[in-house]
């Protein structure tokens, strides 16, 4: 337990704001709780309810780049998902000054069709508008370096190629807040490197980046800032290298 | 400022003393993923309709060179389904309420029904079968089920083409009644938008409505009059039952079609009304119920 480092100096004006927010999930418990009851109605009580944010707090000013740890299943995704508005608070409430856009490593977007239409769809979900889209088409494949396997559906290609390409479809817009889930972790050293100097690029245009990773290197390479998630609570929140040593420290107890 | 300054810790619970509402409406922050109202929703639907219709194009692609027969099977599935109850209720149980023109009769029916139950099916898979885009990036969900009626629209142009060819080989004369049978399939794409709405959102509370749809389109299918005309059927009978029946606007629908391009079919008047009324109300209704919950979309 200590005591958070005081504010780096000069902070621009708020950017994202988490306000108690709390997240459960409802799933359905399968296995065991399956197996003992037989009836319907046993069965809906199979549902079991997974708290994966317990009361997360915090404000993020202008310039501030975050980075997010904690180990496996502590509610880092769900941060996420939650600051990007994809997943909604079930208490508290996230505000933000411009809708963040999300880079996760979650399954293709879709799997069936070619890497061409994924990031012509991609891009049309993202508002652009439909000339624009072919416009940034070259560009996207350009970054995202799968010209060769762009004709390919999504679900050939392999998880970092996968990651290459939806990084590649979520820079081609000027984000004012990013928030990139280990989607780096995946890609090869040349990519990590140009993903990271893009997310630098980002952030000098007044933009804020959240980036969650289990690489201690590139957290203290990008951030300014970390929050350290620990079960669903934000455990610390401050200065990278103490926040990271405190993580390292405590995981190897 | 030195907010973060103020805080400690608890029991390893970070708590402060910090009003983040506060923070958050003096800097005039919104909050993240609020529902917009339905105007400015469906402002931003039609902002990002290219998404929809490119989607509905690239899956009808995608299907078409998945299967060596590709956008065959949108035609050959339901002339097979005509083939089978042709001959079972046309040549093995043929039966009094065999209507005239047997064949167009129960083309025109099942082509039409066919619109209505991939709409059906094909909406209410369209939230949960698209998981991953709905994690990934933000778009109004609504774009979903409407990709979905799209590319049952786009399937419905060589459906409708190959039912023309049925009718005029069997010698249906063309007529200028023809002309509002796309009026007709109009409405019916407003009705089944609606129903795929309704049945997305459905779906996403509670996953057994999957199991449920084959179940309501088969009743709808044996009550709608595909294969024998309900007209005949409930001649003798009181005249409320037939009433009743004018009431579903599926079988209205089809019989509307049935009227225009296959001679000794009729349609009341009252038809019309139930077919415009249910579009109307099915379309404002699904907008209105899916758009009530946007905002779950990503949870479950």
């Amino acid at each position: 337990m200590t005591e958070a480092p005081t504010a780096p100096p000069k902070l621009g004006a708020p950017i994202v704001v988490a306000n108690d927010v709390h997240v459960e999930y409802r799933t359905h418990a399968s296995g065991k709780a399956l197996a003992n009851g037989g009836s319907l109605f046993k069965r809906q009580k199979g549902i079991r309810v997974v708290h994966a944010l317990k009361g997360v707090s915090f404000e993020v000013r202008e310039g501030e780049s975050i980075g997010v740890i904690g180990h496996n299943g502590s509610g880092k995704s769900t941060l996420m998902r939650t600051i990007a508005g994809l997943t909604t608070a079930t208490q508290g409430a996230v505000y933000a000054s411009s809708r963040p856009a999300l880079l996760g490593v979650n399954a293709a977007l879709i799997p069936d069709l070619s890497g061409e239409k994924n990031v012509l769809l991609g891009a049309l979900a993202m508002g652009h508008s439909k000339a624009a889209a072919e416009e940034q088409y070259e560009d996207i494949v350009e970054f995202s370096g799968l010209s060769e396997f762009i004709d390919l559906p999504m679900k050939t290609y392999s998880s970092g190629m996968q990651a290459r390409l939806r990084f590649s479809i979520a820079v081609s817009r000027d984000h004012q807040i990013l928030l990139v889930d280990e989607a780096l972790a995946v890609g090869d050293k040349a990519f990590r490197d140009k993903s990271e100097q893009r997310i630098r690029d980002l952030r000098e245009q007044a933009g804020t980046v959240f980036l969650v990773s289990h690489s201690m290197r590139s957290i203290l390479d990008t951030c300014t800032r970390v929050l350290w998630i620990d079960h669903g609570n934000l455990k610390m929140d401050g200065d990278p290298k103490k926040v990271v040593k405190a993580y390292q420290a405590s995981a190897k107890k | 400022m030195r907010l973060r300054a103020r805080a400690r810790y608890r029991g390893g619970r970070r708590v402060t003393d910090t009003d983040y509402e506060k923070l958050a409406t003096d800097a005039g922050l919104e909050r993240v993923g609020a529902r917009a109202p339905l105007g400015a929703y469906l402002k931003e639907l039609w902002e990002r309709r290219h998404f929809a219709y490119t989607l509905a194009r690239f899956r009808i692609q995608a299907t078409m060179s998945e299967n060596r027969l590709g956008l065959g099977w949108i035609v050959i599935r339901p002339i097979f389904t005509a083939i089978i109850f042709g001959t079972i209720f046309g040549v093995i149980m043929s039966s009094e309420s065999r209507p005239d023109n047997f064949v167009p009769f129960l083309v025109v029916g099942v082509f039409i029904f066919e619109f209505f139950s991939k709409s059906f099916s094909a909406g209410a898979k369209s939230i949960t079968s698209n998981a991953s885009l709905v994690r990934s990036l933000n778009f109004p969900r609504m774009l979903l089920p409407i990709a979905a009626v799209i590319q049952q629209v786009f399937e419905l142009v060589p459906i409708i083409a190959v039912m023309t060819l049925i009718i005029v080989g069997f010698g249906e004369p063309i007529t200028w009644a023809w002309l509002l049978v796309p009026v007709i399939l109009a409405l019916m794409t407003m009705f089944n938008l609606g129903i795929a709405l309704i049945s997305a959102r459905l779906t996403v509370h509670l996953r057994d409505v999957t199991q449920i749809i084959p179940l309501l389109t088969r009743i709808l299918f044996y009550s709608s009059g595909i294969f024998y005309s309900l007209e005949q059927v409930l001649k003798d009978k009181p005249p409320w039952l037939l009433k009743l029946v004018e009431l579903n606007p599926i079988h209205d629908f089809i019989t509307l079609v049935r009227a225009q391009m296959v001679t000794g079919n009729e349609a009341s008047p009252l038809m019309w009304w139930v077919v415009i009324g249910s579009s109307l109300s099915m379309l404002i209704i699904g907008v209105i119920f899916f758009w009530r919950a946007e905002e779950r979309y990503g949870r479950d």
